[in-house]
């Protein structure tokens, strides 16, 4: 039960929201579409789910085009991020809703139909919920009968938009682990939208980075962590700090930085852009350097240290503050750079 | 500090003005609704109980409440399913002319209904626009139950519209694209998803349009006839014994239209209030 989408284009006006989307999906991969704001990873969910159409492009189920079905031929289960469980129906009624919906003839006894939304009360955990109205719900509640309302259907699909936006820190912890277990029990094939790096991660088999209708990079935390494919994935990924290099014969050198060790990955020779995260930034006392250290911010078990060179740049380092290399690091000392880790690319793709 | 030295906080309110606006809201009230009624009801009331059911048992005034409800119903049940439709389509499609449309709906209000009264005559008698058309197939709008019907339903439809409009604008598209993705076709999305999320605003609208159809006048006289026993509204026979100087025969038909509009006003506050309950829509 693999979903393949193909070349797919859409616009909505003169805005073009997807760009040629590549992607296959396995059968139960749990997969996360990451991306800022806009990207376009609602617009995918809903094109895959039947909601809206693509300009151009292919999706096919199995090898079923799915372009030719509607939503209710496709048997998706979409989670909505702000639910939309029916207001005027209680728990029960809302995970049966699907059941009930049926043609006559494909339509389960009222009595299976009453059991099969016990089962999953229990599954999900809400016994105790079945006779209230969604408006008597928290959201974490609410989060769970809208999973529940579309599990009832046995969905080929699972698609779940940002299931846990509107959720505080802990409670979407909880759900996360929780959601996993769901997934493992239920083997639905499952594509979830996410603003969290982490709940991607910790989350998905694999993670679909998307920026402006496209994807960017698909890997796991560590691929994507590690070797960024694009400028857009190394910054998104934290490398906030862009500091301009050289490549010359696959070593990396500019002035006051000290990354000859970094890896180049057969880089030409030429101006370059190096990213680098705050925490793989170390900053080494030396008189002749050309930054030195304007402020130092104690956080506990970090300093964050602001440097700034002679026109007025400013870059932030992070550091353990027990860590032997944070020990002389005080306002007012110059430094060179050595970066522990980053990303290079040629400046023009920059 | 101990707390019994603590001072007592007075709790205050954050929007102010309240005594000032409360003040004028009921002030205004009693002057414009509440006196005239308790004056209506004080009328009826010393009428005495005999008397009373005689005025209002008396076969014209009879036929009359009949001729009036029968036709109200009869109307409201139009507006019901028109006015709903109407919101429908004012809501839920993109069309050329349909800010005019919408404009439109508000012109059975704005206008006198008199002026109403006098227009359908001209179009539905036998020689208007519509009556022409009609009379041939032997249907005679004019002077007839059919005339009273469409002026109620004419200077009431709007009720319907505008009760259900913005409660339809502002229903979550999410919720039919969950009920789509479940399975159901468009029937029963709007059957079990939709309506039940309108169903309270739309049952204000059609009451409101039953009770103002009960006592709608002006619009009525000229289309009906006014043939005592046939065509002849329970308002218009209200007219006609004040014009006789019989104040209290007035005041007992006046009063019943206003017990019913009151009753059906009522029953469906319960309806809707019930249908609320559980964080739906309200109007
Ligand atoms: N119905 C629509 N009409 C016009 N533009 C739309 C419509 N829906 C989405 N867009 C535009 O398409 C782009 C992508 O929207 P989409 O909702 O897919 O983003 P997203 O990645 O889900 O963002 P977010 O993380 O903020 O939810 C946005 O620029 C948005 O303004
Ligand atoms: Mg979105």
């Amino acid at each position: 039960m693999t979903i393949e989408i193909a070349q797919m284009y859409k616009s909505f006006g003169r805005t073009e929201v997807l760009r040629g989307i590549d992607l296959t999906v396995a059968n139960g991969e749990l997969v996360a579409l990451l991306g800022p704001s806009g990207s376009g990873k609602t617009t995918l969910l809903k094109i895959i789910a039947g909601l809206d159409w693509p300009d151009r492009g292919g999706l096919a189920f199995d090898g079923q085009d799915w372009l030719q079905l509607s939503p209710q031929d496709r048997r998706i289960g979409f989670v909505f991020q702000n639910y939309a469980l029916f207001p005027q129906m209680t728990v029960r009624d809302n995970i049966a809703f699907g059941l009930t919906v049926r043609p006559r003839g494909e339509r389960p006894a009222k009595a299976q139909i009453a059991s099969r939304v016990n089962e999953l009360l229990g599954f999900l955990q809400i016994d105790a919920l079945g006779d209230r109205y969604p408006a008597q719900l928290s959201g974490g509640q609410r989060q769970r009968v809208a999973l529940g309302r579309a599990l009832a259907i046995e969905p080929t699909v699972l698609l779940l938009d940002e299931p846990f936006g509107a959720l505080d820190a802990a409670v979407r912890r909880d759900l996360r682990r929780w959601l996993r277990g769901v997934h493992d029990a239920m083997g639905t094939t499952t594509i979830f939208v996410t603003h969290d790096q982490e709940e991607a991660f910790e989350l998905a088999d694999r993670v679909v980075v998307m920026n402006h209708g496209r994807i960017e990079q698909i890997g796991n935390a560590a691929t994507i962590h590690d070797a960024p494919a694009t400028p857009f994935i190394a910054d998104f990924m934290g490398a906030t700090i862009h500091l301009p290099v050289a490549v010359r014969e696959g070593r990396i050198g500019g002035a006051g930085i000290d990354a000859a060790h970094l890896p180049t990955a057969d880089l030409p020779n030429g101006p370059a852009q190096l990213f680098v995260r705050p925490e793989d930034l170390l900053p080494i006392p030396d008189p002749s350097g050309p930054w030195s250290v304007s402020s130092v911010t104690n956080t506990g078990s970090q300093l964050r240290l602001i440097l700034s060179d002679a026109s007025g740049t400013e870059i932030p380092a992070d550091l353990r503050r027990r860590s032997p290399g944070a020990q002389g690091l005080t306002p007012g000392v110059r430094v060179h750079l050595r970066p522990e880790a980053g990303s290079v690319f040629p400046a023009e793709t920059v | 500090m101990s707390a019994a030295a603590a001072p007592s906080v007075r709790a205050r309110r954050v929007l102010p003005g309240f005594r000032l606006t409360l003040g004028t809201t009921v002030l205004y009230l009693s002057v414009i609704v509440l006196i005239p009624i308790i004056a209506l009801v004080l009328k009826g009331a010393g009428i005495g109980p005999g008397r009373f059911w005689d005025m209002v048992t008396a076969p014209r005034t009879l036929a009359s409440f009949r001729i009036t409800i029968v036709a109200a119903a009869i109307a409201t049940t139009i507006n019901a399913v028109y006015g709903l439709l109407m919101a429908w389509v004012l809501v839920r499609y993109e069309f050329p002319g349909k800010r005019l449309l919408d404009a439109l709906m508000d012109i059975p209000f704005a206008l006198p209904t008199a002026v109403a009264g006098l227009s359908l005559t001209a179009l539905y008698s036998a020689n208007g626009w519509f009556g022409a058309l009609l009379d041939p197939l032997g249907l005679q709008v004019v002077y007839s139950l059919g005339g009273i019907v469409l002026a109620m339903s004419f200077t009431s439809i709007p009720f319907v519209v505008r009760a259900v409009q913005p409660v339809l604008e502002e229903l979550d598209p999410a919720y039919e694209q969950a009920a789509a993705t479940l399975g159901a076709g468009s029937w029963t999305t709007f059957r079990r998803v939709v309506f039940p999320a309108i169903m309270p605003a739309w049952l204000g609208g059609v009451s409101t349009s039953f009770a103002r159809s009960l006592g709608e006048f002006g619009a009525v006289v000229f289309i009906a006839g006014n043939l005592p026993f046939q065509t002849e509204v329970a308002s218009l026979l209200a007219y006609i014994r004040i014009e006789e100087y019989d104040y209290e025969g007035a005041a007992a038909i006046a009063l019943v239209l206003m017990v019913l509009a009151l009753v059906v006003l009522l029953a469906s506050n319960i309806v809707q209030f019930r249908a609320t309950r559980h964080g739906g829509r309200s109007l």
